[in-house]
């Protein structure tokens, strides 16, 4: 049984438009109903059923990062990490980029 | 021999990673991921030889992530392996509210950060009037990118011109560059296929050089960059860019580099294969921008391609109706000359941005008349009020 952690979330490269312009905010991640583990697939799927305020698809494809999305853990790519095998602990950062915008 | 620590820096043995390079799968600690991407960039611009010393270069700036990486990376260089080159900015203003003009304060601070001179040069001034916002009143969402990227590319010369400078350099990324050639894989343009793999692009209708020192270089690794190397830029979507041909091949690419990384250098490469292949192929670049042309380089999608196309056969008829007349039936034989109406090099009689301003005034009063009756205001319709106006005072006067 996972315990909820409190993480500070980023978004940059113009994902903030659909996360209501939030470019960083500390956020508490309460704990799967289901007892799963809270690893990051599960923060990517809550932030987009509960926090994400614009076009999912800029987010998440069948519920997983959608590529072309990078995804910081305190400062390294989550691919060094594990990805959605993640287990955040309270006090990460967490920074979701897109490079999908252009300029 | 030690296999190297998942947990430390390949290079230097002693930091955390925290990039994975897409290309080498590499796990590179901050400072040796900036050396390391800056390094490759200047390797790209030694083996192709893009730089001449004592050249003065454009950096075409958007405010955009590539431009403002492509910006700081060039001025690193240029202190640290002594390129003898000058670096000024040279930004377009299309004249989209909401959209450029943010971004272009962006530019300024990267001028002011960089130290480098800026120039912005607006569609407004450049195309009587037209300023994007008002083509897109004037024919609506759909092929406006077509109107951007002919107006975006003389625009650039034009601004180059104006600085008195002979080379532009701007952001093109490898993806970019990958998208670009599966689209025109996908359209079955192989004379385009050929042009935009290059890293130089010496057009025969521009007087003015372009070169894409990004090419090698992934996106992921320059928004990383950008991250690692705290750079000051703008994120936006192009508001009128319909993303519909281009986006697809860009979900594409992106979905490629997921399940193999290497993909997208591959596709370059591939382009360039093909160039090699093919040779000279087809007609000379006739005012076309490889990477089709938006203010972003991911703008522009389906309808823009179509618009393209028709705006060529047209051309092409043009062509070959005049090649009939004075008997010459070649079809590379395109002569070189200058716009009658604006001076800009061109195969034809009026250039690209010329055949599209005419078509654009031509409308004006017809969609006036349209739009009268649903009380719309739009500056047509005021320059049609105007001239009633006027007409009605020299009645008056009579
Ligand atoms: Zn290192
Ligand atoms: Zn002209």
């Amino acid at each position: 049984m996972s315990k909820p952690v409190t993480v500070t979330l980023e978004f940059s490269g113009g994902l903030e438009t659909v996360f209501n312009n939030i470019k960083s905010r500390k956020v508490t991640i309460p704990a799967p109903e289901d007892g799963k583990t809270l690893d990051m697939g599960y923060v990517v799927k809550y932030l987009a059923d509960n926090l994400l305020k614009g076009n999912r698809d800029m987010f998440v494809l069948a519920d997983k990062i959608r590529p072309g999305i990078l995804v910081l853990i305190n400062d390294a790519d989550w691919e060094l990490e594990g990805e959605e095998e993640y287990e955040p602990k309270d006090g990460d950062s967490l920074l979701f980029v897109s490079t999908l915008h252009g300029g | 021999m030690l296999l190297p620590n998942p947990r430390l820096c390949a290079r230097c043995l002693t930091a955390r990673p925290v990039v994975l390079r897409p290309k080498t799968q590499e796990r590179l600690c901050k400072p040796c991921f900036l050396l390391a991407f800056e390094t490759e960039i200047h390797e790209t611009i030694i083996s192709t030889n893009i730089f001449t010393r004592g050249e003065k270069i454009a950096i075409g700036a958007s405010g955009g992530k590539d431009s403002t990486v492509l910006a700081s990376v060039l001025k690193t260089l240029n202190e640290r392996y002594d390129y003898g080159v000058e670096f000024v900015l040279l930004s377009i203003d299309e004249g989209i509210k909401g959209y450029r003009d943010d971004s272009l304060e962006t530019v300024k601070r990267n001028a002011q950060q960089y130290e480098m001179e800026l120039l912005i040069v607006g569609y407004e001034e450049l195309y009587g009037g037209w300023t994007m916002d008002k083509v897109v009143g004037q024919i609506g969402k759909k092929g406006n990118c077509t109107y951007c990227g002919v107006f975006r590319r003389q625009a650039l010369d034009r601004g180059a011109e104006l600085l008195g400078i002979k080379h532009v350099v701007t952001g093109h990324n490898a993806d970019d560059i990958a998208e670009t050639v599966f689209m025109n894989l996908l359209r079955g343009d192989l004379p385009r296929l050929h042009r935009c793999a290059h890293i130089t692009t010496a057009s025969s209708t521009s007087p003015i050089k372009r070169s894409k020192p990004l090419k090698y270089a992934y996106e992921k690794e320059i928004v990383l960059y950008a991250h690692h190397k705290k750079l000051d830029y703008f994120s936006t979507e192009c508001i009128y860019s319909p993303e519909a041909f281009r986006g697809s091949a860009r979900a594409l690419i992106k979905n490629l580099e997921k399940i193999r990384p290497s993909s997208i250098l591959d596709v370059v490469k591939s382009g360039e294969a093909f160039a090699a292949m093919t040779g000279d192929i087809g007609p000379p670049a006739a005012e076309e921008e490889g990477e089709g042309g938006c203010g972003s380089t991911r703008s522009g999608g389906g309808s823009m391609a179509a618009e393209e196309r028709r705006l060529r056969n047209k051309e092409k008829i043009v062509t070959r109706g005049k090649a009939n007349q004075k008997g010459a039936r070649k079809r590379n034989e395109q002569k070189l000359g200058s716009c009658v109406r604006c001076g800009y090099l061109t195969s034809q009689e009026l250039c690209k941005a010329c055949v599209l301003l005419d078509g654009l005034n031509k409308t004006v009063p017809r969609v006036e008349v349209e739009l009268e009756g649903l009380k719309t205001i739009t500056d047509g319709v005021q320059r049609v009020d105007l001239h009633m106006d006027e007409i009605k005072r020299a009645a008056a006067a009579i």
